[in-house]
């Protein structure tokens, strides 16, 4: 490729990436880890690099409202955020979802108050599964910066019409540095048309929206929702397979897998924790252990036949969960659960949580898991919920 | 403000309706300020309501009673997704749109205050306007910021030891003007003719404007249907209410009477009233006398 290089962080690879995508209004509120995004995108708005307004609202409650007016006449928006922002606007997430617009937002995992921790886990996003937006978890600072221009493009299709959440790791991703690859504006104009769509107002064609249904209709709509929801699984494996043609990165749709094909056993992660996985999939594979790995991309829509069928003929598997859902499991495992339990043979399944509050997950802990698992395959008996890493003995 | 500006009265106003067929109640004071303000503000018009009883009436799916563009917004959310309308219509070049809001006294001085406080200080283009019939009716007239003292309400009943209310109004309209915005005024549904002259003020501002109209509720207050124009006069005539503008950082008083009518001709007009002793009726005298003074002191 014959892009420009660049060595920047997470957060500077998602301004780079929405200032491609051309967004014509951002609405920006700070909160540690995503703010530089914003910051970086005031810059790019300074120095005429982007074409936009940039709007300094109140509140995250005023960002998204904000951003469903921007969308509301057809005009492209995005905004940021992180954690307590991202609760602050729950109201709104489903809001956007409900008027589909196709709005996109990064947002920067981090843990949730109580007790106060700005570090990272998946307890703010994965508590807004149900909110109706399009969940995709990224690995590293290029597929953020990939999936910023790749988000517009599905969240914008006309079967979708639904907002696009990115998400990344707080300060795993958004504070460190990597060397980011920076497609040509002119390329990614080609990939991305400026935004058109019917559902807006303007003067041409008036509309009443965000009205008030009664228990006649309310159904349909939502189930318009669920099926756009659902149609998007094939649009985001198509655009994945446009944008790899185009720019040469492809990321293979909903899900990736590592050392599958042969594995007895596959441990699940979600976003950069993946990197670590693989290392540790690499060592174990050289001592003769089959071991694999599969990477969760998207958790909404959830791409149940790609999981399954990667894990179906699979002893024993195992979920990381940087999350509890407190009184039962964490919420990956209990999704992946669910969708393993369409097979006839469902393989024991396992669950890890680990790296709340923004804890290390080092390469001996996953070890440790796949080590668990492999003691699982063999017959031991081991903790359904194991919690990793722990400092204290809680439970005497 | 440029005085040479169309007036707009009940002789050339337009025959266009812009709310039309709405559920709203007989005698409903909002209902009146939204289709009058709509007659003002024209075609070219995005109208924003958060949840109230004006986006409860006008939204009900199949049947829309805006016949141009309208919007509901969420409850705290009106003022910046009204911004969000403007901005998003300006980064796409369209020039002589409007955008207002029409939210209720509940919507305006409680949970959207801080949406509203932002949207000012960005100085966005739109007008926000404020009906205030002095409580959250939609939700079945429970006190709001706005409710005055001594309103009997569903959450401010009126009892042996309470009577109503303990609290009055907040005064929004210098809560706004503080914000130094370009454009700010009192009105009443009672003077309609004042009204539309604000509203077509506001239609020139470059930035945000904001009005605040006082609207008769036949159902919240229980008073007559017919009632709905003179019992918003009263209001005024009797010194409760005031029409007064922030322009150019100055206040100004639009009427200031010599005399005041009886305020328990307007109070007992209304049930929400009928329960105040001559002790309370005293402290809301006293709450008004001390109001306008102030008025008369500084703002002529």
């Amino acid at each position: 490729m014959k892009n420009k290089k660049y060595f920047v962080s997470g957060d500077d690879a998602v301004a780079i990436g929405t200032r491609l995508a051309r967004p014509q209004v951002i609405s920006a509120y700070p909160i540690t880890p995503q703010t530089i995004v914003v910051e970086r995108l005031s810059e790019m708005v300074e120095d005429g690099s982007l074409k936009a307004e940039f709007m300094h609202v109140e509140s995250e409650h005023s960002a998204m409202s904000a951003a469903m007016g921007v969308s509301s006449v057809g005009a492209r928006a995005f905004t940021a955020t992180s954690s307590q922002g991202l609760l602050y606007m729950a109201e709104g997430l489903h809001y956007a979802s409900g008027g589909r617009y196709p709005i996109v937002m990064m947002n920067a995992n981090r843990s949730v108050a109580l007790p106060w921790s700005i570090f990272g886990d998946l307890r703010d996003s994965l508590s807004q599964l149900d909110s109706g937006w399009i969940q995709v978890y990224v690995e590293d600072a290029q597929e953020a910066l990939d999936m910023m221009i790749q988000a517009y493009k599905i969240a914008e299709h006309k079967k979708v019409l639904t907002p696009f959440m990115v998400n990344l790791d707080g300060f795993v991703l958004t504070h460190t540095y990597e060397e980011v690859s920076v497609p040509e504006q002119s390329e990614v104009d080609e990939f991305l048309p400026t935004f058109t769509t019917p559902n807006k107002m303007d003067e041409e064609e008036p509309k009443n929206m965000g009205f008030s249904t009664t228990p006649a209709d309310n159904m349909e709509f939502k189930y318009q929702q669920h099926k756009a929801m659902m149609d998007s699984l094939d649009i985001i494996q198509e655009v994945d397979k446009e944008y790899g043609d185009r720019f040469g990165r492809y990321y293979n749709g909903l899900i990736d897998t590592y050392m599958c094909d042969d594995a007895e056993i596959v441990l699940v992660t979600v976003g950069s924790v993946t990197g670590t996985a693989r290392i540790v999939v690499d060592k174990m594979r050289k001592e003769g252990k089959k071991v694999g790995l599969l990477k969760l991309r998207y958790m909404r829509p959830f791409p149940e036949k790609e999981v399954n069928e990667v894990l179906k003929d699979k002893a024993v598997i195992g979920v990381l969960d940087k999350d509890i859902s407190f009184g039962f499991e964490g919420t990956i495992f209990t999704n992946v659960n669910s969708s393993l339990s369409r097979l006839n043979k469902k393989p024991a399944s396992y669950n890890f949580v680990a790296g709340m509050g923004g804890r290390d997950i080092s390469k001996q802990n996953i070890e440790e898991m796949y080590n668990n698992l492999l003691d699982a395959k063999n017959g031991k008996e081991i903790e359904r919920v194991k919690f990793i890493n722990m400092g204290v003995k809680i439970d005497g | 403000m440029d005085n040479s500006i169309k007036r707009i009265n009940a002789k050339n106003i337009t025959d266009k309706e812009y709310f039309y067929g709405h559920k709203a109640c007989a005698g409903c004071g909002g209902s009146l300020a939204v289709r009058l303000a709509l007659k003002v503000l024209g075609d070219r018009t995005y109208s924003v309501l958060p949840a109230g009883c004006m986006s409860a009436v006008g939204f009900i799916y199949p049947q829309m009673a805006f016949t141009r563009n309208a919007i509901i917004s969420t409850f705290p959310g009106s003022a910046s997704m009204a911004s969000g309308v403007s901005v998003g219509n300006k980064a796409l070049g369209k020039k002589d749109t409007h955008t207002v809001v029409f939210a209720g006294d509940g919507g305006t001085a409680d949970i959207g205050l801080q949406a509203l406080s932002g949207a000012i200080d960005r100085d966005d283009k739109l007008i926000y306007i404020c009906y205030d019939n002095e409580a959250y009716m939609n939700t079945g007239i429970q006190k709001s910021g706005l409710t005055p003292f001594g309103t009997k309400t569903t959450t401010t009943p009126a009892g042996k030891n309470i009577h109503g209310s303990t609290t009055q109004k907040k005064n929004m309209f210098e809560i706004v003007a503080a914000h130094d915005i370009k454009y700010a005024a009192t009105a009443s549904v009672g003077y309609y003719q004042d009204f539309i002259n604000k509203v077509n003020k506001a239609k020139q501002v470059d930035g945000t404007s904001y009005i605040h109209v006082f609207a008769s509720c036949p159902t919240g207050w229980g008073s007559a249907t017919e009632t709905a124009i003179s019992i918003a006069k009263d209001a005024v005539d009797c010194g409760l209410i005031y029409l007064a503008e922030y322009e150019n950082g100055e206040f100004k008083l639009n009427r200031n009477p010599k005399e005041f009518k009886p305020v328990k001709d307007y109070l007992f007009q209304q049930a929400r009233f009928k329960h105040l002793t001559d002790e309370d009726i005293d402290v809301i005298i006293a709450a008004r006398d001390k109001k306008w003074k102030r008025m008369r002191d500084k703002w002529q």
